[in-house]
């Protein structure tokens, strides 16, 4: 073998690694800290905003600080992380799936219009819920289809083709059912978001093992690794042998899937399905700001599912205290917004993630 | 640190003193002085990793020393960050194009210019001035994407000295461009020295140094070990400097002994399996059409594919890896046929890619080095649900990558961080990981320094030398070339003749590359198993036809072994 190394010296090999490519001034200490553990600092970034934010809620209400309040947190937030968790995906492959919050509603929509009575404003084909639930299912597989056979095939933009497949779902939405509210829902199909084990929610549950299992899958798993390549340069997932097609058109069916989950939990949450739940109540933004402020990158390749979590708990948190501390409905918006903006902000400095990227 | 006849003169126009630079306990650059005058071409020169990149970035003001002065005219120089006034001085043409490809060449030109106001009729005759300065006849009005790479670099030249820099950093300027180009590159420098312009030229190709520099300075771990008037110096002395004392291999580039260890050279002439069987390959390709294009690879042998830029060299590789569609023809990998343009399936029958591009294509850049590494064998290394240890990630990386010398602080590294060269080692161990037995790489040595190129060529042939695979090595650098059993010369597509007996002759390479039958192209058709190609009437670029892709391949098939 011929060797490669310049003398040695005292010189630490890493100079040589580190010299090249004009490094940025600031990567330097980023760079050793993330080589010694790569994820750990942004993991916890998030950490102090939600400690800050439990004192805040303790101090606002005495309500705050109990089980029986952080038990409505996790219902009430989980059907929005099980979306994070589908967008988290999609965003790492480098796509954006805006038709989420329409899946998130129609999927539960055309179920139940299957399985509940025609007095509460169903078919009148009384399926049975079981089935209804693998209808749910078989929805939400369709439309990331079709959005991923459009965009990774057809070659179009994401962005545009989701933005108009929200607006189709959430047409069908409402015209299935003449914008009626479908109620009634029977025991199994709402189930997964109402019942609770002790005090524990289901849905909480649920959502926990989704996020812990999606989590594992992108650590340890072969696909999953292949996710955060393709996200990462395409070109070169697709030079080292990585079906990339494939894997992304997968992914956006796994995002749909997920969302449409998300849409049953909140059907049983709220024990009916209304033509508002999902594009009427513009959940895309809180789903696009959890996943971001726990550091999941809208370029693609970057983000994790501890940090999809965190967001998502951060937004339930502050939702929470917002309505503990008897906010106006007025000004509860511009409020939410405000903080998910300054949560951005401080997730960005805490976290130090570069938007610079490479350059 | 280092005394050095360049550095310290009165009256220089860029000067730096005592310039260190730390990236957390490692030193880039350790005190480095250094000086350029005006009309003054000095090359810069030094290892991947030496810190070139780094006082690049410091002299374009992009960061910050740690320690040490940068002065202009003799005056400190601005504020880091302050890029506007830092052109006024100083401005680099870095490899990578800084090129807005959607604007004019006049927009282009006056990019970041300070005036608020456009005038786009001023903007336009401005710039026709300067491009008809430099001997560049292209419309104002054009956009930059219709540019070659060669008259975009004149047009980043051009930018720079609208706003008056009279220090030009050149940046590997080579790298992308054709003989001829790099030629009118040289003149354009004297041109520019001419006029009072200093020139730092940073390159890999010394030659090149040798012939546009007055003085060279090199670096190496970030000290300046050598400046000198580059007429008192031989390239010998100049590779010693870059490399220091301990240094296994011969001069650069090796001798073919040198960088074929394990006895590559066809010993015995028994007859190999054919690993790669092309016949009439086409394609429409934008980086160079194909026209029937037929070529045996056998199992150990090196075959080499040269020719200048949009003959075709890197469309021939792409092709034969699934990396893009053919328009027709056959690839037979051991008698087995690979489907067009599915990159994954072809890696599946067992074809390596190295692509081109490595920053493009080459590796997933915040992802670690073992992780790169393995990424063509995940399969393998997964167990039966798909599960993949870290671990077992690493321990499979750790043999292929301490065997390339790959430098990296560990295996979770991300790629980014790691200096050109050893980011090029990493794509070439993605390759072998997945041991091939046809290895496509297209030019694997860009932007690779003299020493790293040696030892990725000579892995390149090792490995086909003890595994028995056969690699296309698709190249327009000649001395890449120099590993090779046979040599394929395409011109406009074609297959235009074959040098079938090293060591090829340089002169003769070049001359069949321009499409011209040199008398020095003797090796060709000496050699019984390969059939002599039928030989083309006449210069072939007198004819400048562009053939039919549709045309049956002019190329013989008959140079099959067989």
């Amino acid at each position: 073998m011929i060797s490669n190394q310049a003398p040695q010296g005292p010189v630490p090999a890493a100079v040589r690694a580190d010299s090249g490519g004009a490094p940025p001034p600031g990567l330097a200490l980023g760079a050793r800290i993330r080589s010694m553990n790569v994820s750990v600092l942004r993991e916890v970034a998030l950490l102090p905003v939600l400690v800050l934010l439990i004192v805040v809620g303790t101090v606002v209400s005495p309500a705050f600080f109990t089980v029986s309040n952080f038990a409505g947190i996790g219902q009430q937030s989980s059907a929005l992380g099980v979306v994070v968790v589908g967008e988290s995906l999609i965003l790492l492959i480098g796509g954006m799936d805006l038709s989420l919050e329409s899946t998130f509603g129609l999927a539960p929509m055309v179920a139940a219009w299957l399985i509940v009575p025609v007095a509460a404003y169903g078919s009148g084909t009384d399926l049975s819920p079981y089935l209804g639930i693998l209808i749910l299912l078989a929805v939400g597989a369709a439309v990331g289809l079709v959005n991923g056979l459009l965009i990774v095939r057809g070659r179009l933009n994401g962005f545009i083709v989701t933005l108009g497949m929200t607006i189709v779902l959430a047409g069908l939405q409402n015209g299935v059912v003449k914008a009626q509210s479908l109620f009634n829902l029977p025991y199994p199909f709402g189930y997964l978001g109402a019942a609770s084990i002790g005090q524990l929610p289901v849905s909480l549950i649920v959502a926990v093992v989704i996020f812990i299992l999606t989590g594992l899958f992108l650590r340890y798993h072969r696909v999953g690794r292949a996710i955060y390549a393709v996200g990462g340069n395409p070109a070169a997932a697709r030079a080292a042998g990585i079906k990339v097609e494939r894997i992304k058109i997968g992914v956006y069916v796994a995002g749909s899937m997920l969302a449409a989950i998300g849409g049953l939990m909140e059907a049983g949450r709220v024990s009916a399905v209304t033509g508002q739940q999902g594009y009427g109540e513009g959940i895309i933004f809180s789903v696009f700001a959890a996943a971001v402020i726990g550091g999941v990158s809208l370029k693609g390749g970057r983000g994790n599912m501890v940090g999809a979590a965190s967001g998502v708990i951060l937004l339930g948190i502050v939702g929470d205290i917002l309505d503990l501390a008897n906010v106006s409905n007025y000004w509860i918006e511009a409020i939410d917004g405000a903080v998910i903006l300054f949560a951005l902000f401080l997730a960005r400095v805490v976290g130090g993630e570069s938007t610079a990227e490479e350059r | 640190m280092t005394s050095s006849a360049v550095s310290a003169r009165a009256g220089a126009l860029v000067e730096v003193t005592g310039v260190e630079k730390r990236f957390g306990t490692t030193r880039a650059l350790r005190g480095v002085d250094l000086s350029l005058e005006a009309g003054q071409c000095l090359g810069l020169v030094g290892r991947n990793g030496a810190g070139k990149s780094t006082l690049v970035s410091i002299l374009s003001g992009l960061s910050a020393p740690d320690a040490g002065t940068v002065r202009f005219g003799g005056a400190p120089a601005p504020r880091v960050g302050d890029i506007g006034r830092w052109r006024e001085w100083i401005a680099a043409v870095f490899q990578h194009s800084m090129i807005v490809p959607y604007l004019s060449v006049a927009e282009n030109v006056f990019l970041g210019a300070r005036s608020p106001l456009v005038s786009w009729r001023a903007m336009r005759r401005r710039t026709r001035d300067i491009l008809g300065e430099w001997g560049l006849d292209i419309a104002p009005e054009t956009l930059c994407r219709e540019l070659s790479v060669e008259q975009m670099q004149v047009v980043e030249i051009a930018r720079a000295l609208t706003r008056g820099a009279r220090c030009v950093l050149l940046d590997e300027p080579t790298a992308a461009l054709e003989r001829q180009a790099s030629q009118r590159l040289f003149d354009r420098v004297r041109q520019l020295t001419a006029a009072g312009v200093a020139v730092l030229y940073i390159s890999h190709h010394l030659e090149e140094v040798f012939e546009i520099c007055q003085d060279v300075a090199v670096l190496r771990d970030g000290d300046l070990v050598l400046a000198a008037p580059t007429a008192s110096l031989g390239k010998d002395d100049l590779v010693a400097a870059m490399v220091g004392g301990v240094r296994t291999a011969g001069p650069a580039p090796g001798p073919r002994a040198d960088s074929a260890p394990g006895g590559l050279a066809p010993a015995e002439p028994v007859p190999r399996e054919t690993v790669l069987a092309v016949d009439g390959l086409t394609s429409g390709s934008p980086r160079g059409r194909l026209s029937g294009v037929s070529l045996r690879v056998q199992a150990g042998e090196v075959v080499g594919v040269t020719g200048l830029l949009g003959a075709g060299v890197a469309t021939i590789g792409r092709v034969i890896a699934g990396a893009e569609p053919r328009s027709g023809g056959e690839v037979l990998l051991r008698g087995r046929p690979v489907p067009s343009g599915r990159r994954a399936a072809a890696q599946r029958a067992g074809i390596g890619y190295i692509p081109e591009d490595r920053r493009a294509e080459g590796f997933v850049a915040h992802l670690g080095v073992a992780e790169n590494t393995t990424m063509t064998i995940t399969r393998e290394l997964s167990g039966r649900l798909g599960v993949l240890a870290p671990r077992r990630r690493a321990a499979a990386a750790a043999p292929i990558t301490a065997r390339l010398s790959l430098v990296s602080s560990g295996p979770a590294q991300p790629v980014a961080e790691l200096s050109g060269g050893n980011q090029q080692k990493v794509t070439v161990a993605r390759t072998l990981a997945h041991r091939p037995s046809l290895i496509v790489a297209i030019t694997p040595t860009r932007g690779v320094d003299v020493a790293s190129k040696e030892l990725l060529l000579s892995s390149l042939a090792g490995v086909a030398a003890a595994s028995g695979a056969g690699v296309l090595l698709c190249s327009d650098e000649l001395s890449d070339l120099e590993i090779c059993d046979r040599v394929i010369v395409l011109v406009r597509g074609e297959v235009f003749t074959e040098f079938s007996r090293p060591p090829f002759d340089r002169d003769a390479l070049i001359l069949a590359t321009e499409g011209l039958q040199g008398t020095a192209v003797a090796s060709r058709g000496d050699d019984p198993p390969h059939p002599p190609m039928p030989a083309r009437p006449g210069p072939i670029t007198a004819t400048a036809t562009v053939p039919d892709p549709a045309a049956p391949a002019k190329s013989s098939p008959g140079q099959d072994d067989k």
